[in-house]
């Protein structure tokens, strides 16, 4: 299976939702490089609006990820409540 | 206590259906092929426009109000690094030079990938792709127009960077990326979203951006970092675009795979010719290093592309052949390259110079298999020359390739002491290349390549000297001429990098900025 992943730029308003995508995705790993936090995940990786939003403690629209986002790979749907990155092979 | 959050109308995707679909027409009297001219001649067939959707669904709303967000905190970070004087905090004056390689080298691109996403988006009857392309088009200038900014701090302390769009029109080795960009604006649009979109975005930007802006968070440079997280968040949005166009194309008709997988051939090589800069510069003028070219072409492209090509499989698309060679230049790349651009110090709008002893050790210990055998020695000899005052500057133009406009520098594949030529003739005349892919892009569109504006051939013309210029007097100095023309100042822009000024004001600063005197 091949690896999928999202870079965020490290600051504070990224830290927590870093935490909730290893959260949510056991299999994933945390690659801390200058200024940036890479998520690898083998497969398939989701980022889930609940879990952010509990540990920011207030309502959060998925579609912010946009300000914090260095890269990513693979493909991905988008809908209020999930952002799934995945590969098909 | 219970926050109630107000419960939005819509929900993600029928929003973004209203926003894009739902704001399209069919055109009553005029004809289709009339308002979307370009978008038959390729070859490529689409039977349903509908069948694309951006996977992130964002709506021009929606994008506006992220990127204001965006804006507002680069500026302000812009501001207080400009007024803590923080360009005297990067690691070392000789970081700067990648800074210029930047402004000249990279930002003119986006300024015409700006156009090239305006002009593509235009072409494509679908909604869909046309609002995703509108959004990069702006993303593009946007990125454009803050790198200026950013970088223009720089320029008021430090040479080179005075004239980068005159330079990037003029100067040599800017022909590389240039001439790249200039290739894709000038194919038809489903050619350029492949060129740029996918082979560009999706398979090498992380290559050019990731090392870089990271290199410039571990030297320091608040400013470059900056603005370059600021481009790279608009990025994943370009990414999915390449990637998302590719796969439209690729299920609307089994005839549009094989075009596909040309194109794909020839820009995964195009692009990767142009990252040479980026190779030669996280090996060499990085002073901190965040991680080998080799290195990062293994993570960014073998593995993340191999998952990437795995996927597109199913499809009937597979890896670019060129992939084999790039694998047994990896060892090879960045040596050659900054190898060049030492030669060539007296004609460029940076400094260069020999890595120091640790700098050495570093590349041994990340190249085990090239760097002792086939470039210490001669890095040492260059030393040593330099020492007694024989700072080795080469004043004979090279030979360039015909397709990728790079002097022919690089070694046959899997031998490492063999300078690579390849030569085709095409109506009466000899064209030259530096490899067999780069031939082979000639061979398949030689009309295109023909036409290639080389710096080389253009300055043997006469072409490369202020007006008025006389080559026939006694005495004339064809580099100062092209200088001249370069707006390059001899001795202060060029040259190498230990006793520059921009080595001097550095360390004069330097120390203003850390005594009481």
């Amino acid at each position: 299976m091949s690896t999928v992943f999202i870079a965020l730029q490290t600051n504070e308003d990224t830290r927590q939702i870093v935490d909730a995508i290893l959260q949510d995705n056991p299999h994933a790993v945390a690659n801390e490089q200058p200024a940036m936090v890479k998520i690898d995940a083998e497969g398939k990786l989701v980022v889930r609006r609940e879990t952010i939003e509990e540990l920011i403690g207030r309502p959060y629209d998925l579609q912010e990820m946009q300000i914090h986002m260095i890269t990513m790979s693979g493909n991905l749907d988008q809908t209020d409540d999930e952002m799934t990155l995945f590969w098909n092979a | 206590m219970d926050m109630q959050v107000a419960k939005k109308k819509l929900g993600l995707k029928e929003r973004y259906a209203v926003m894009t679909r739902g704001l399209d027409w069919k055109p009553s009297y005029q004809k289709m092929e009339d308002i979307y001219p370009y978008i038959a001649y390729e070859g490529i067939k689409i039977h349903d426009w509908d069948k694309w959707e951006d996977p992130f669904r964002l709506t021009m709303d929606a994008y506006w109000k992220y990127q204001s967000e965006k804006e507002r905190k680069l500026y302000s970070v812009l501001d207080a690094y400009v007024q803590s004087n923080g360009h005297l905090n990067v690691t070392d004056a000789r970081y700067l030079n990648t800074v210029k390689l930047f402004i000249s080298g990279i930002s003119p691109l986006e300024y015409v990938a700006h156009r090239g996403f305006a002009h593509a988006g235009r072409q494509f009857p679908g909604p869909g792709p046309r609002v995703a392309c509108l959004m990069q088009s702006l993303d593009e200038i946007r990125h454009a127009q803050t790198q200026v900014h950013a970088v223009s701090n720089y320029n008021k302390y430090y040479n080179g960077m005075h004239d980068f769009h005159h330079a990037h029109d003029r100067v040599w080795f800017l022909s590389v990326p240039k001439s790249f960009f200039d290739d894709a604006i000038t194919a038809g649009p489903f050619e350029f979203m492949v060129s740029i979109g996918f082979s560009f975005e999706y398979v090498l930007t992380n290559l050019l951006f990731v090392p870089f802006v990271s290199g410039a968070a571990y030297n320091g440079d608040m400013g470059t970092m900056t603005f370059g997280f600021s481009a790279q968040s608009d990025e994943a949005r370009h990414m999915t675009l390449g990637l998302e166009v590719i796969k439209f194309i690729l299920q609307q008709d089994p005839a549009n795979v094989p075009i596909v997988q040309r194109w794909i051939d020839k820009w995964t090589w195009r692009g990767y010719r142009v990252l040479t800069l980026v190779a030669m510069m996280m090996d060499y003028m990085l002073p901190k290093r965040t991680m080998s070219w080799k290195e990062a072409w293994e993570v960014y492209f073998e593995q993340n592309g191999g998952a990437l090509f795995k996927d597109l499989a199913r499809y009937g698309i597979k890896m670019p052949d060129c992939a084999a060679q790039i694998a047994l230049e990896k060892d090879h790349l960045s040596h050659q390259a900054w190898s060049t651009f030492y030669n060539y110090g007296a004609a460029t709008n940076f400094h260069s110079w020999m890595p120091d002893e640790d700098e050495m050790a570093w590349l041994s210990a990340k190249y085990p298999n090239s760097f002792d055998k086939h470039y210490r020695p001669r890095y040492e000899f260059w030393r040593e020359q330099a020492a007694k005052g024989n700072r080795f500057y080469n004043k004979t133009l090279p030979m360039l390739c015909q397709t990728c406009q790079i002097p022919l520098v690089f070694t046959e594949p899997g031998d490492p002491t063999k300078i690579c030529y390849r030569e085709v003739d095409y109506k009466e005349d000899k064209y030259h290349f530096c490899s067999d892919h780069c031939k082979k892009i000639f061979e398949d569109e030689p009309e295109k390549y023909v036409q290639a504006w080389l710096p080389v051939h253009q300055i043997y013309q006469g072409n490369c000297f202020p007006e008025g210029t006389d080559p026939t007097v006694e005495g004339f100095d064809p580099l100062a001429a092209v200088l001249k023309y370069y707006h390059l100042e001899h001795g202060r822009d060029n040259l190498d990098f230990e006793g520059s000024e921009d080595q001097k004001n550095f360390e004069a600063w330097h120390g203003q900025a850390t005594k009481n005197i």
